[in-house]
C-alpha cells in the first residue's frame, strides 16, 4: 500500500471512531405510543421514569422529585446499622461524591429502609460521620410503603424486612444512575469497585449527553 | 511456620469477615467505623480483641483520637482458632508488629475477659 496513503486513512478512521456516540441504554419498562402528525403516523417511546415521591431529609427538610428535576444523580437503598453491604457501598459511594462535588447537575440519593430507627437526627449523624455536608447528597427518610414500592417499581431494586438477615433487612446493592428526564440510564453493583468506576465514567457521559 | 500459617489463614478470614466494614487496608470508613491502624490502641487493648470479634462492641472507643460510638456485631460462630488467625493477622498488618497470637492465648482471653451485654 501506498504509505503516503497509511495518515489519510487513518486520520479518517480515527474521525469515524470518534463520531460514534456512546450513548447510555435507557432502561426499565417502555411503551410505544404512536400519534398522527401532518398525515404521518410518528411512534414515540415512552420510557419508565421516577414517580413524584416525597421524603425527609437528614436535614429534616422534605425533599421530592423537583429537587432533582434537571439533575442526573445515584440512587441506592440502605440502611444505618447495616452490618454487611452498606459500608462497602457508601465507601465507593464516598468517591463518587469525592468526584462530583460541588457540580450542579449531581446529585445522590441514599434511601433508608430503616423507617423505624433511621430518624433524620440519625441520618445528620451518619452523614456528617461519613464525611458529607450539604444536601449534593441526600439521606432521605420516608413511610415503609413509600420507600419499598418505590424501590422495587421504580428503581428495580429489591428490599425487605427479613429477621434472618443481618441488620433485620435485605436489600441489592445497586446505584441506580437517573438521568435528568427521570429515567433510568444504568445499575451498577455499589460493592464493587471496578463497577462504580464504570458508573463514575456513565456519569459524564451522561452529563454531556443533550435532550434529543 | 505456625506464624506464617496463622498469618495467611487469618488474611483470608480478614476478607470474608471483616474487610466489608474495616476496608481491605484496615483504614475504616470515616468516623463511623474506627481503622485497624492505631498500633498504641491494639496494644493496649489486645486481650480484648478476641471478645470484641467474637461478640462484637456496643461501647464507645477512642482511636486514633477519634470517638467511635456505633456498635460492631459480632461472629458468634468463629471458632477460637480463627479468632486467633485473625488477631495474628491484624496486629502484624496496617503498621502494627506484635508477632503470633495463638488459639491457646485466644481460648484465654476469651474466657477470662469477655463481659457480654445483651
Amino acid at each position: 500500500m501506498n504509505p503516503r496513503l497509511i495518515i489519510p486513512v487513518l486520520c479518517f478512521l480515527f474521525l469515524s471512531c470518534n463520531q460514534k456516540s456512546d450513548k447510555l441504554p435507557i432502561l426499565g419498562n417502555r411503551e410505544a405510543v404512536t400519534r398522527v402528525v401532518d398525515g404521518k403516523t410518528i411512534t414515540d417511546t415512552i420510557y419508565q421514569t421516577i414517580p413524584s415521591f416525597s421524603f425527609v431529609n437528614q436535614d429534616n427538610k422534605v425533599v421530592s422529585e423537583r429537587d432533582f428535576k434537571n439533575k442526573i444523580y445515584v440512587a441506592d437503598f440502605f440502611f444505618t446499622s447495616c452490618p454487611s453491604i452498606c459500608p462497602v457501598m457508601h465507601r465507593n459511594m464516598l468517591n463518587v461524591y469525592d468526584k462530583f462535588k460541588d457540580n450542579q447537575d449531581v446529585k445522590i440519593a441514599s434511601h433508608t429502609i430503616d423507617y423505624k430507627y433511621d430518624t433524620p437526627e440519625k441520618l445528620k449523624e451518619y452523614a456528617t460521620k461519613l464525611g458529607i455536608e450539604g444536601d449534593q447528597w441526600e439521606f432521605l427518610r420516608g413511610s415503609r410503603d413509600s420507600v419499598y414500592t418505590l424501590a422495587e417499581r421504580s428503581y428495580l431494586v429489591a428490599v425487605n424486612e427479613d429477621a434472618n438477615a443481618p441488620g433485620g433487612y435485605i436489600h441489592q446493592g445497586w446505584f441506580i444512575l437517573v438521568d435528568k428526564q427521570g429515567r433510568l440510564r444504568g445499575a451498577y453493583d455499589g460493592t464493587k469497585e471496578d463497577q462504580v468506576s464504570k458508573l463514575m465514567g456513565d456519569m459524564e457521559t451522561l452529563l454531556k449527553e443533550t435532550d434529543e | 511456620m505456625n506464624y506464617a500459617r496463622y498469618y495467611t489463614n487469618g488474611k483470608k478470614l480478614y476478607d470474608v469477615h471483616c474487610q466489608n466494614c474495616h476496608g481491605s487496608d484496615g483504614q475504616g470508613l470515616g468516623k463511623l467505623i474506627p481503622p485497624l491502624t492505631d498500633t498504641t490502641f491494639l496494644k493496649k487493648h489486645k486481650s480484648e480483641i478476641a471478645c470484641w470479634i467474637k461478640h462484637g462492641i456496643s461501647d464507645s472507643m477512642l482511636v486514633n483520637n477519634v470517638l467511635y460510638a456505633s456498635e460492631m456485631p459480632g461472629n458468634a460462630n468463629l471458632p477460637d482458632i480463627d479468632i486467633a488467625a485473625i488477631i495474628t493477622y491484624v496486629t502484624n498488618t496496617f503498621g502494627n508488629k506484635q508477632g503470633l497470637y495463638d488459639v491457646s492465648e485466644a481460648s484465654a482471653d476469651l474466657k477470662k475477659q469477655c463481659i457480654i451485654i445483651k
